[in-house]
Formats: structure tokens, C-alpha cells, sequence
């Protein structure tokens, strides 16, 4: 299968981190997240308490994030939609969990019957997503490939998906309501 | 405690056996990264979180961090998973690697 996206959308984010423009305000914000989140991994990676330690990890993780959290987010979200990001993630992970191990024990039944070439039926099927930031689409097609009988072949910033399904019963629930929910919890609907 | 343990680590068990016999079954690539890139995902949820678990029955500050530690895993595990996963099938489609279709005559 060709790759006929234009290259002006691929590159786009590689050209904003390289011309470097990224507002003031935005890189305070972006600083503003990443430093919290990796000091929360350093104190939970290091384990001790004491001031010694303590104090390297702020010196380090301020460090790290004052020179590169711009690279976290190459176009940083809308404080309002993150927030509402922070508030859904939560309701939207255990309805994952759910459909993902839903989906295990479909494929579980497929591996052991005895006549599973004639159940299975591998097709790629193509559709437009209608998400619109890289991180919905990126949480969508992973959640797609996270979902057994389904993997995310390509996706593109525009939102075209080729999916590669593993029978007819796991292609049909695509996108559906997978993609509502991804659109519900980044604030898109 | 210990119960709910070994039923989440023999449940662990039962999805990488899956795993590993429908890479043998399954006919082409494509349907071999199924069962390959993501049985594996709820199997390692099941026995790394039996892991952590085991650790809490224990209730100190240390354990807790080490229960901590091995739900981290989980974290980056699931997100690297799929990654990978498509990565390994975007690789096939480039080297132009064949899929197995079903017989024309036995669609239902």
C-alpha cells in the first residue's frame, strides 16, 4: 500500500519544534505539567525521602523540563480541554479494560477451536475518523490495536484509518462507539 | 488475598498460552500479530497486578512503592504494546508482505 500522504502534514509538528514556535505562555504551561508528572516518577522510582535526595530530583526534573517540555507537546492543548481530559481519562479506562478483555476471550474461543481458518476472516477495512487533535487520534488508534481483533494499520493527522480486523464480528464495531467515547473524553463532541 | 492472587496469575497463565498457540495457528503475519501483540497485553495486566497485590498484603511504605513500581509497568506496557504492534504491521505492508485471504467459496 502506497503512503500517499503530503509530506507538509507529516512533517508539520517536526517543522514547529524546529522553527521553535512555541508561544511563552504555552511553554510555562507545558513546564507547568511535565515537571509535576516526572518529579511524581522520581520520587516513586528513588524511594527515599530524605532532603538529600529530594532536592536532586527538583534540580534535575526542573532542568529536564525547563529545556525539553516543549517536546512533550510540540502544540500544546487548551488548558480548559486538558482539564476536561484529566476529568474523563479516569471514566474512560475502565470502559477500555472492559472491552479489552471482552475482546481477549473472543480471540481466546478463535485460537482453540478446531476449525478457526474457517471462522477468521483477515480484511483491512478504511474509514475517516472525525477527531481532531493528534492525542485523540493517537489514543484511538491505540485503543483500536489494544482491542484484539483489531489493529490500526495507518492513521493519518486528517483522521483516515486503515484498520486490519482479524473476522467480520470484530470489524462491524467500527468506529462507533469507541470513537465517541475517545471524542467524549478529549472534548471533542 | 493469596486465592484472589494465584486465580489472577493462573487467568495470566491461560491468556499467554493463548498467545503464544494462536502465533502457531493463526495462517499469515497479519493474523499472527493478533493474538501476538495483545493476548499478551491482558495477560501481563493480569499477573503483574497479582504481583502488585501480593506486595500490598504486606502493608508497609516500601511495599507500597514497589506495588507502585510494578503498575508502572503496566502503564508503559500498554501504551508501548500497541505502538510496537503497529510498527511490526506497517513494516510488513512496506516489505510488501503477502496476506492469506479466506477461499472465495467459503464466505458465509
Amino acid at each position: 500500500m502506497p503512503q500517499t500522504q503530503p509530506p507538509e502534514d507529516r512533517y508539520r509538528a517536526e517543522a514547529d519544534l524546529v522553527s521553535g514556535q512555541v508561544r511563552p505562555v504555552k511553554r510555562i504551561y507545558s513546564f507547568l505539567f511535565v515537571f509535576p508528572t516526572m518529579l511524581a516518577l522520581w520520587v516513586v522510582l528513588s524511594g527515599r525521602f530524605d532532603a538529600f535526595h529530594l532536592t536532586l530530583g527538583v534540580i534535575s526534573c526542573a532542568l529536564v523540563a525547563f529545556f525539553s517540555g516543549d517536546l512533550f507537546f510540540p502544540r500544546p492543548p487548551h488548558p480548559q480541554q486538558t482539564f476536561i481530559l484529566w476529568l474523563r481519562f479516569p471514566i474512560y479506562v475502565p470502559w477500555l479494560m472492559y472491552q479489552i478483555v471482552l475482546a481477549n476471550l473472543h480471540l481466546l474461543y478463535l485460537t482453540f477451536h478446531p476449525r478457526m481458518p474457517e471462522l477468521i476472516d483477515p480484511h483491512v477495512i478504511h474509514f475517516r475518523s472525525s477527531l481532531k487533535s493528534e492525542l485523540a487520534l493517537l489514543a484511538f488508534a491505540n485503543s483500536i490495536t489494544l482491542t484484539p481483533g483489531t489493529i490500526t494499520v495507518r492513521c493519518s493527522p486528517d483522521g483516515d484509518f486503515a484498520v486490519h480486523a482479524i473476522d467480520r464480528a470484530s470489524a462491524q464495531a467500527l468506529p462507533g462507539e469507541m470513537e465517541r467515547r475517545v471524542a467524549h473524553t478529549f472534548g471533542e463532541d | 488475598m493469596d486465592w484472589v492472587v494465584t486465580v489472577m496469575l493462573a487467568l495470566g497463565l491461560v491468556f499467554f498460552t493463548g498467545a503464544a498457540v494462536g502465533i502457531l495457528r493463526f495462517p499469515d503475519f497479519y493474523s499472527r500479530l493478533h493474538p501476538a501483540g495483545k493476548m499478551d497485553t491482558l495477560g501481563s495486566f493480569l499477573m503483574l497486578a497479582a504481583l502488585a497485590l501480593q506486595e500490598l498484603s504486606h502493608f508497609t511504605l516500601d511495599n507500597v512503592l514497589v506495588a507502585v513500581k510494578i503498575m508502572l509497568i503496566v502503564v508503559f506496557y500498554f501504551i508501548a504494546s500497541p505502538t510496537a504492534t503497529h510498527a511490526i504491521v506497517d513494516a510488513g505492508l512496506r516489505a510488501g508482505q503477502g496476506a492469506w485471504h479466506k477461499p472465495p467459496g467459503e464466505r458465509p
